[in-house]
């Protein structure tokens, strides 16, 4: 018996050590092959260099960047009024029968794979853009629409579930104040779900600034710090996924580089989202 | 406080037994399986291997489609993508017995062994509502380098010209790079897409585009231009009128298993060379 | 009502109205869409012409060993994770790296996972493009999933049980086995099943360790190319737009499913305890 207790204790101390050691060799193998770019180009040539030619040695990854930050801001932009709005009717405004109606609706859509998301960007919006405003259609505007839709279901149900968790006697005391119901909304309720907003925020986000092939296939992928949002634009994300399969030597380093760049600015927005839920 | 589970003791004894051993059982069961890729050798695999540049991939599916039908009895041919350099790497790593190239081997990729299997034109493509049917050279470069970005500068169409390229370091580029770029660099606000298809779609629904894919892809929704007043076609590559033209390579590791030598043997073949050719591609004159 | 109410509340309802119909448009547009191409035949055969005639089957099955594979190995990893935050630790250094690791892993992009999948399981374990490598890349993804729904689902067993249980003799293992993970089983399986939708409809992670050859795999050493991995080339390279939509509304049903049970089996639960 005590030996088997034993067993169990260690295989499980084992086991849960599973994603620190994955964690570990991810860390590992990325930079391994990623460093020797940042030394051989760089890091601050690497980072601030604005011309990608990998076959004439030019190895900047700005344009990526701004095109990581642009599309994400552009696709937060869209999806947070969207989906806070959402989630808002849904927790204060709906009649229950129509909340247990279409919570588990969105949630279910959740699971719509991010490259259906990329082919009705490709099929419906890029044509669009380019028919009403003008240029490829291949854009900044076109990826963040994709990207906004997608992380719909994200922000709505974890953004419902922080509005749910804020204590019925919150808007009953309001009420009874004679404050009207979107006061009640402004004042106490978004306040005290404000932690719980951020994270989904956040979580959005990470989705946003991870997607990839949803984005190749809007995006257009010049690598061009974008000028307007009708411009096309390369993110981090598609530089390596698109050009992965060809490289070779340092231009295939700088790739992996791009991959540690990527990962680094995820794992700072990680820390940050645990901070802020922490403070609640 | 809800009830308890019913008599959980003697669910303890059962479940204990049970769950622990179904355990046991399953990290035995994924360490062998772990272990045992390790040890796994890959020559005289019942399967075949090939993977490399995207360019040459849709061929030869074709005819590992086609050889699956005429000889049942062999191992079978997985087709995989992932571009030249993942090929090359493959077969150096003996992940693939071969690897396809759209270009030329580069660094370690130069101790393989190199078989040409077909020669593929580049054609310049443009939408078919697109009036032009012809540009020189210089035009094309001057189109792609950015120096000439309205369409009008050209003929009478109106508007932006939208350029689509394909992504650095594939073979397709790399050919257009040298064939028709020289020095110059295509412009940075190009469209970049990483597959000849997808630069094909891209023609065919934007009146104002203009790509280069493989002669092999192109079909009624896009329009092949004449370059330098030549037609891009199969009689005018053989004839060496139509210059726009790089090989497409198998690269192998020596020794090469049977089986793989068998399927390279097949595309060679007079047979396996007409399918390529009746799909658009040049044929290599092994025979001749 | 105050104009600023009435202000409001129109935009209210009318972000829910756009989130709503747009999510459900995609949804209605891909399955109606795909509706005219799906029939047993696409079902039950194989693509020719790299997909622009046949049918789905070396998609369906290779999808279906893929993720049946990845759940394989994600699920005791998990599960086992879960038990040892919740059973055997206390808080401290050590639980916070676990719960560390799980986190930081939650927020990895796919494309990561497929560049470390390639790099550790296709070429330096030799174990090339397969179903394994591309299994093992998903299980490393959707770990922290059935973790933390597991943990979840673990804390909500009432510390009670676990007292009785030790009260009349059992160990903490005969505890775990025989109480908790039994209580606690309908929220692990919602966890397992969630993780099992995200295993299905993942593309970049897939694409670059199970490779994408249009052959029915024999071995979970062959390579196989998944649903959404043949969506994505059908309709990039404009291949077959007819099949690529029968592609994608097939997994599209599919995910649909899969969620539905997962929801009704957390449905269950919460009914259960609300009526208990």
């Amino acid at each position: 018996m005590l030996d088997q207790e034993k067993w169990a204790e260690t295989v499980l101390t084992v086991v849960g050590l599973s994603a620190v050691a994955i964690l570990g060799l991810i860390i590992l193998f990325i930079f391994k092959e990623g460093l020797p770019a940042f030394t051989q180009v760089g890091l601050w040539q690497f980072l601030t260099g604005t011309d990608w030619l990998p076959s004439k040695g030019k190895l900047g990854i700005l344009p990526m960047i701004a095109g990581s930050f642009m599309v994400t801001a552009g696709a937060l932009l869209i999806g947070l009024p969207l989906g806070l709005g959402c989630a808002i009717y849904l927790s204060e405004f709906a009649t229950p029968r129509t909340a247990a109606l279409l919570k588990p609706t969105i949630e279910l859509l959740a699971g719509i794979p991010s490259v259906v998301f990329g082919f009705i960007g490709l099929t419906l919006i890029v044509p669009f853009i380019r028919v009403f405003f003008g240029g490829p259609g291949f854009s900044v505007l076109a990826s963040s629409l994709v990207l906004g839709i997608m992380i719909l279901p994200t922000m709505v149900s974890v953004s419902y579930d922080a509005l749910r968790a804020v204590p019925l006697t919150y808007r009953e005391g309001m009420l009874a104040l004679g404050a009207s119901e979107w006061q009640t909304v402004k004042m106490v309720v978004l306040p005290a779900a404000r932690p719980g907003i951020l994270a989904a925020a956040i979580l959005a986000m990470g989705r946003a600034v991870g997607e990839t092939m949803a984005v190749i296939m809007v995006a257009g992928n010049s690598a061009i710090v974008p000028g307007s949002v009708l411009d096309p634009v390369r993110t981090m994300t598609s530089n390596i996924a698109l050009e992965m399969g060809y490289a070779t030597g340092l231009h295939r380093q700088a790739l992996f580089a791009t991959g540690v760049v990527l990962f680094v600015i995820i794992s700072v927005l990680n820390i940050v989202a645990r901070a802020v839920v922490r403070r609640k | 406080m809800k009830a308890l589970p019913i008599s959980f003791l003697a669910r303890a004894r059962i479940y204990s037994k049970r769950l622990t051993w179904q355990l046991v059982a399953l990290l035995i069961m994924i360490s062998i399986v772990l272990t045992g890729c390790r040890l796994r050798s890959r020559v005289g695999n019942a399967t075949i291997t090939i993977a490399g540049s995207t360019s040459v991939q849709p061929f030869i599916e074709l005819l590992a489609e086609e050889y699956a039908r005429s000889y049942p009895d062999r191992p079978a041919v997985n087709v995989q993508g992932g571009g030249s350099s993942a090929g090359g790497r493959a077969v150096l790593t003996e992940v693939a017995q071969i690897g396809m190239l759209s270009r030329q081997p580069e660094g370690p990729e130069q101790e393989l062994t190199v078989i040409p299997v077909a020669y593929d034109a580049l054609a310049v493509v443009v939408n078919p509502q697109n009036p032009i049917s012809a540009l020189s050279s210089n035009k094309i470069r001057a189109i792609f380098s950015g120096a000439v970005a309205q369409w009008s500068e050209l003929d009478q169409t109106k508007g932006r010209i939208h350029i689509v390229s394909r992504e650095e370091g594939s073979g397709t580029r790399a050919a257009f790079d040298s064939l028709i770029m020289a020095n110059a660099d295509v412009a940075a606000r190009a469209i970049v897409q990483d597959s000849n298809g997808a630069v094909r779609e891209i023609v065919a629904h934007d009146p104002h585009a203009i790509g280069y894919i493989s002669l092999g892809l192109v079909n009624h929704r896009v329009k092949a231009i004449q370059v330098d007043k030549v037609q891009p076609t199969q009689a005018n590559c053989r004839a060496g009128k139509y210059t726009l033209v790089r090989p497409f390579l198998f690269v192998v590791k020596e020794p090469l298993d049977a089986a793989s030598q068998e399927f390279i043997d097949f595309v060679l073949s007079e047979y396996g060379q007409k399918l390529l050719a009746e799909h658009g591609l040049v044929a290599v004159n092994s025979n001749s | 009502m105050p104009r600023e109410d009435k202000i409001m509340l129109f935009l209210i309802r009318l972000a829910a109205a756009i989130a709503v119909s747009v999510l459900l448009f995609i949804v209605g547009y891909i399955i109606i869409q795909g509706l005219p191409t799906l029939s047993l035949r696409f079902l039950l055969s194989s693509p020719t012409d790299m997909g622009r005639g046949g049918g789905i089957l070396p998609g369906i099955i290779g999808t279906l060993t893929l993720t049946l594979v990845s759940i394989l190995i994600a699920t005791p990893l998990g599960v086992g994770t879960a038990i040892f935050l919740t059973e055997y630790t206390r808080e401290g250094m050590f639980a916070n790296l676990v719960r560390f690791g799980t986190e930081s892993l939650a927020g990895i992009p796919s494309i990561i996972f497929g560049l470390f999948g390639f790099l550790f399981f296709v070429i330096r374990l030799n174990m090339g493009w397969s179903i394994l490598s591309g299994a093992l890349t998903l299980a490393s993804m959707i770990l922290p999933t059935i973790v933390r729904t597991s943990e979840e689902a673990i804390r909500t067993v009432p510390d009670a049980y676990r007292e009785i249980s030790f009260a009349l003799g059992a160990s903490r293992w005969q505890t775990v086995t025989a109480i908790v993970l039994p209580t606690a089983g309908p929220g692990i399986v919602t966890g397992i099943i969630l993780g099992l939708g995200r295993a299905v409809g993942e593309t970049a992670a897939v694409i670059f360790t199970a490779g994408s050859s249009l052959r029915i795999p024999r071995s979970v050493l062959d390579p196989v190319r998944t649903l959404p991995v043949h969506f994505y080339i059908l309709a990039r390279e404009g291949i077959s737009l007819n099949n690529a939509y029968g592609t994608a509304a097939v997994l599209l049903i599919a995910i649909l499913l899969i969620n539905l049970s997962a929801y009704l089996v957390m449905h269950r639960i919460s009914i259960r305890n609300g009526g208990g």
